[in-house]
């Protein structure tokens, strides 16, 4: 059958009345989430995974699917109406929104961002079910060893290539290939790093650490940190329509916007940020208005909102059909589609078939939702924004123990005559580490795509170097494998060599940090 | 991370050069319990030892780096922390964590979340602590009646779901 058959099954399914509810819930879920400030995607989509728990898979990946969009709708959203450093994915957002918000052109910036956000969803949705199909038939010609390449180059992508050192993403990759390794090994049985404990079996859950970093860390850091800005919500003025003016000069910008951000998002090369940011770079030297650039100019905002979404569709292209997680979020839903016993790659799609366009489709009724959902919806959004900080990081930490004790609550180790949570211990000694690499300038994604795709890595190269007999030639015996290499080398040489010409600064911008 | 926060010394980063000893440290334990393992013969040359040496030589290698870092001043300025809030976030959860299996998850989690809203200068506690059960007992009444996710409950939630302790 051919994509446009698929798809349609798949709108057939979408369409269904439960499963338009669940989109409904995860889409609504996800904004309002996602709005939070302190709040990024991926926590959005892991605070939110044990909500998902007691439904078929269908639902809940149908409901995950909204959720991630509603999530990345919300940051844009808050980046706008609260200048807050730290968003990364919305940070360019926030250099042209937040100022025409300032300049009472709130409404129009947030319109702007919600239709370019459309826009590039659905160019980007069919984009990720035309592009697929492809892939996946490409993808089932890899062996062991061009599997072992592509995520030699995943590890270097998401953790060296961008952010402001080499040394310190490739230590928290490290950080999280050797949490990786914690428990029995797959192939043998045999037990690794659990030093008798019996929890430690079964490894370190992805979804219990990315709660940890993001959520705990960001917490203590936020609060530890005297220097906090109490940064203020900019109340939306006047009209939230666009004048014919703003349409002009957004359009096109929405369409560069999505062209730059789904092939970032597709290859393994960095996250929601760098195509954001390539997006504001393109934008700035193609306006005719540069004067306006740094003042609240629209494109600003409607270039990289649409490069943001984009790049989020594109994410699911190596996710879906690699089993490639590249960024946070797409290792936590790596972990969603784990919990059902579903492991995404070329064999999904043939063998979950309904299942995964059912997905894509949902994609594409999430991202209707939205645009209905968000305009009218603003000024409950920008309540949401005003939740003082006392009670909305009590709320978090109510929400992120909530959500581990949900997964796995069992109350297996004894403190003398009490019985407490061992995910629960864990998961104050991971918020800690999250506080400590927030700390010393440490990026937080690179860890948590270590754990999940570490003991994925590991099994590629077992399986490879066991099909040559231990002979290390094989890694670079296919063209693949060695021009995945070349293109990890230079992700790790050209980045080495523009720090040392002095343009570090730049590349500093483009930390991968919060997804 | 706000730039000119601490005056630019020239002298080695002391915290920086604990990391590299702690990422030495978590090296070489990797070493000693993979080395520790009794692997068949058969699994020797592609078996589950080769994974964790390769990890553990990349962490000591980065430890390596990490002290020639520190020396050169390579980190990232930091701010001044304050260390109160965090050793009340730091309480709550604990005191979660040990309240749970007796208290139920309201009490427990309302605890924590008091502490933590004390954290961020929002107290007394005797207000807050009563203001975070109620929230955590609607939440909990959400999730565990409606979503069925298994959470610990405790005399107060039996008590206001079936009546009796």
């Amino acid at each position: 059958m051919d994509t446009w058959g698929l798809l349609a099954q798949g709108l057939i399914a979408a369409l269904q009345v439960h499963n338009l509810i669940y989109a409904l819930i995860g889409v609504t879920l996800g904004t309002a989430v996602g709005v939070l400030p302190g709040i990024g995607p991926a926590l959005t989509v892991a605070l939110l995974l044990p909500v998902t728990y007691k439904l078929d898979p269908a639902g809940s990946l149908i409901m995950f699917a909204g959720i991630y969009y509603g999530g990345m709708y919300g940051g844009s959203t808050t980046s706008i109406l609260l200048n807050t450093p730290g968003e990364s994915a919305s940070i360019v957002t926030a250099l042209e929104g937040n100022k025409m918000a300032r300049k009472g052109r709130g409404g129009p910036a947030l319109a702007t961002a919600a239709i370019g956000s459309f826009v590039a969803g659905l160019i980007a949705t069919l984009g990720l079910a035309f592009v697929a199909p492809t892939v996946v038939k490409f993808a089932l010609s890899f062996g062991p060893a061009d599997y072992f390449a592509l995520m030699v180059l995943a590890f270097i992508t998401v953790s060296a290539a961008f952010g402001d050192s080499a040394l310190r993403g490739l230590t928290a990759l490290f950080i999280g290939l050797g949490l990786g390794l914690i428990g029995i090994d797959l192939q043998t049985g045999q037990t690794r790093l659990a030093f008798g404990v019996m929890d430690l079996l079964d490894g370190i859950e992805v979804t219990t650490m990315a709660v940890a970093l993001f959520a705990i860390g960001e917490t203590l850091k936020t609060a530890s940190d005297r220097d906090q800005v109490n940064a203020e919500v900019i109340a939306v003025k006047g009209s939230v329509w666009m004048t014919i003016e703003d349409w002009k000069r957004s359009w096109a910008a929405w369409l560069r916007g999505t062209f730059i951000g789904f092939p970032i998002g597709a290859m393994p090369a960095g996250g929601a940020d760098v195509a954001s940011f390539l997006s504001y770079s393109a934008e700035k030297s193609f306006t005719k208005k540069p004067e306006e650039f740094g003042n609240g100019a629209i494109e600003g905002v409607a270039g990289p909102e649409a490069a943001n979404n984009a790049s989020a569709a594109g994410t699911l292209v190596p996710l879906l059909t690699l089993g490639l997680p590249t960024t946070a979020t797409a290792a936590i839903m790596l972990a969603g589609f784990q919990q059902f016993g579903l492991q995404p790659g070329p064999l999904l799609f043939t063998n979950n078939a309904s299942l995964v366009w059912a997905l894509i489709a949902s994609l594409l009724v999430a991202n209707f939702m939205l645009l209905v959902l968000n305009l009218p919806l603003i000024g409950l959004w920008v309540k949401l924004l005003t939740i003082p900080k006392p009670w909305l990081y009590a709320g978090i930490l109510t929400f992120a123990t909530l959500g581990t004790l949900g997964a796995n609550g069992a109350m297996s180790m004894g403190v003398g005559p009490v019985r407490i949570s061992f995910e629960l211990v864990l998961l104050l000694a991971f918020g800690v580490l999250g506080y400590l690499l927030r700390r010393f300038g440490y990026p937080i994604a690179p860890v948590v795509v270590g754990l999940i795709l570490g003991p994925m890595a590991e099994q590629q190269l077992r399986r490879a170097l066991a099909i040559s007999q231990g002979d290390l030639n094989i890694l670079v015996s296919s063209p693949i494998a060695i021009a995945l290499y070349v293109v990890a080398f230079i992700a790790l040489a050209l980045p080495l060599y523009l720090r040392l010409r002095g343009k570090g600064a730049m590349l500093g911008q483009l930390a991968t940090d919060e997804d | 991370m706000t730039p000119g926060s601490s005056s630019r010394e020239r002298r080695p980063d002391g915290a920086a050069l604990v990391i590299a000893v702690i990422l030495a440290g978590l090296a070489a334990i990797i070493f000693w319990q993979t080395s520790q393992m009794r692997v068949p013969p058969i699994q020797a040359r592609v078996g589950p030892t080769v994974f964790p040496y390769v990890i553990a030589t990349g962490l000591a290698l980065l430890a390596v780096g990490t002290a020639i870092s520190a020396l050169r001043n390579g980190f990232p300025a930091r701010s001044k922390d304050d260390y109160g809030p965090i050793a009340w976030i730091i309480g709550g959860l604990v005191a979660q964590i040990l309240l749970l299996s007796t208290a139920g998850f309201s009490i427990a989690t309302g605890v924590l979340f008091a502490f933590t809203a004390k954290a961020f200068g929002r107290g007394p506690l005797w207000q807050t602590i009563p203001i975070g059960v109620v929230f955590c007992f609607v939440v909990w009444f959400l999730f565990a009646k409606g979503l069925q996710l298994s959470l610990p409950a405790g005399p107060l939630e039996r008590l206001l779901t079936t009546g009796s302790f």
